[in-house]
């Protein structure tokens, strides 16, 4: 069944054959994967999806690779999904769940769209995959280029993270290490793009790539039995993801997967270090976001020009969501209380997530039996040297091994 | 003169230029001046009340112009203007 139609621009509807292109020659607007909706609709089932592999290509049908496609998979997705009785009970939310996306081979969210799109790149003949990242993405690039054998180019902030640093550096890829932040990083991408044969996941290929962002939201549905959450906590970068779970309950409505055809509110999490779009949805025109240079410890989110910022404020205004941002304090201690009350130990993101949802839950937004989803999208180790500054030592002692040392040390 | 760099999608108005050279003592009246060389420039560039368009990006010498004083920014001689396409990253 070849179920891919071709491209569409977002803003003015023009048309175009599958290609490694990203933005609409008319209108400068994005374009997105068009696929036989009809065709689909027919093979489409919870049945189908349910006997497929555990991983998130057990959505193969709704993903932007033909049936013959060789994928490249490292064993992305199908995270767990688990409710969160001790971090709810502290928010005074009985139906609360995690969707913990640190435990993706390479530790973030990442390795969805990645697998997507390096597998649409080498089935279309690319042998350089490349990409401008705040890290994970970089992470995820180099690990799947490596698996899929590809050459591989990634484009970092010259002050990423130590620990992102080496979990890129082991795949052995070519880093280029750029003296200035994100966005500036993103745009000599993009104007490299002309000038090389590469497939930069998330500029040129950037249609691909986002698909792979449906699958965290497809799964959660699955995973609440399929059912539509309440409301869904994401964090926001780009924005890039968040218009996708936007377009994946869409999907899961009309491909038949749920039965009720209410929409959750979906809400973003920024902070406030970096924070545009949450800055544009407070204003009077919240579909004019105006880009800031980011000062924040939660590095992976880090974004000043968001691509898709426009289109994230549409979707909270339309899904009865809000966007909310916090300060550098409330990203670590969101981090903290996760890992006390859970056992989940995510990155900043995380933290700007978790940040955010206490922040709304203490701000009484809701009644407390609400079915609400937070999505964790990155591992603590990623970003540990800011917990460098946390009091790790508060519960440690230092005794000798001796059984009259541990007892004069410790009260139990 | 400033210079002018031309992302892929919009050579087509170009002719096919990479770089356009155009006399201007603002942003503002560089697009004008690219405009009148290159008529189509300005729709493409700037929206129906005249500010630059959500999906496009302008980098005068490296910074972005929306940082800064957006379409007021002074232009000088030797400046280089880039325009790229804002729908990238993430």
């Amino acid at each position: 069944m070849a179920k891919l139609l071709g491209l569409k621009c977002r803003e003015c509807g023009a048309e175009y054959e599958l290609q490694a292109t990203h933005v609409c020659e008319m209108c400068f607007g994005p374009l997105d994967v068009v696929y036989d909706e009809a065709a689909l609709k027919k093979v489409v089932s919870r049945e189908r999806i349910e006997q497929g592999p555990a991983s998130m290509w057990r959505y193969r049908d709704l993903l932007p690779v033909e049936d013959e496609t060789p994928i490249v998979t490292l064993g992305e997705g199908f995270t767990p999904l688990v409710k969160a009785e001790r971090l709810g009970e502290e928010l005074g939310l009985s139906n609360l769940y995690l969707k913990n996306d640190s435990m993706n081979p390479t530790n973030s969210f990442k390795d969805r769209v990645v697998s997507v799109a390096i597998s649409w790149a080498r089935a279309h003949g690319f042998e350089t995959i490349a990409c401008a990242s705040t890290g994970n993405l970089a992470n995820a690039v180099a690990a799947y280029s490596a698996r899929a054998g590809l050459e591989c180019f990634v484009f970092i902030p010259v002050d990423l993270e130590p620990a992102k640093v080496v979990s890129i550096s082991v795949f052995d890829p070519n880093v280029v290490a750029v003296r200035g932040n994100y966005d500036e990083v993103n745009r000599l991408c993009s104007q490299l793009l002309e000038s090389t044969p590469w497939a930069f996941c998330n500029i040129n290929i950037r249609p691909f790539y986002a698909e792979g962002s449906k699958t965290l939201t497809f799964e959660t549905i699955e995973q609440l039995g399929w059912k539509l959450p309440d409301e869904i906590i994401i964090p926001i970068a780009s924005g890039c993801q968040f218009v996708r779970h936007r377009q994946a309950i869409r999907e899961a409505i009309e491909y038949g997967l749920v039965r009720d055809d209410r929409v959750p509110a979906l809400t973003g999490a920024q902070a406030l270090g970096c924070a545009p779009v949450y800055n544009a949805f407070k204003s009077e025109t919240p579909e004019r976001v105006l880009p800031v240079k980011p000062d924040t410890i939660a590095r992976s989110i880090a974004i000043g020009n968001p691509s898709d910022g426009i289109y994230v404020n549409r979707i909270v205004l339309e899904t009865g969501g809000v966007v909310e941002a916090v300060t550098e304090e409330e990203i670590v201690a969101g981090m903290r209380l996760l890992a006390r009350t859970e056992g989940i130990f995510t990155e900043t993101a995380g933290g700007v997530t978790i940040g955010v949802l206490a922040k709304l839950a203490r701000a009484g937004r809701w009644r407390g039996d609400e079915v609400i989803v937070a999505y964790v999208t990155g591992h603590g180790l990623k970003t540990a040297d800011v917990l460098a500054s946390v009091d790790g030592n508060a519960r440690r002692v230092e005794i000798d091994p001796t059984l009259k040392s541990f007892r004069e040390k410790v009260n139990i | 003169m400033a210079q002018f760099r031309i992302p892929g999608p919009l050579r087509r108005l170009s002719e096919g230029q990479v770089t356009v050279a155009v006399e201007a003592t603002d942003l503002g009246s560089a697009i004008a001046a690219l405009d009148a060389r290159y008529p189509g420039f300005k729709d493409r560039l700037l929206d129906a009340n005249g500010e630059l368009r959500q999906f496009v990006n302008v980098y005068l010498n490296d910074e972005d112009v929306r940082l800064g004083p957006g379409l007021g920014a002074k232009v000088s001689e030797k400046d280089e203007i880039s325009i790229v396409p804002a729908v990238a990253g993430g």
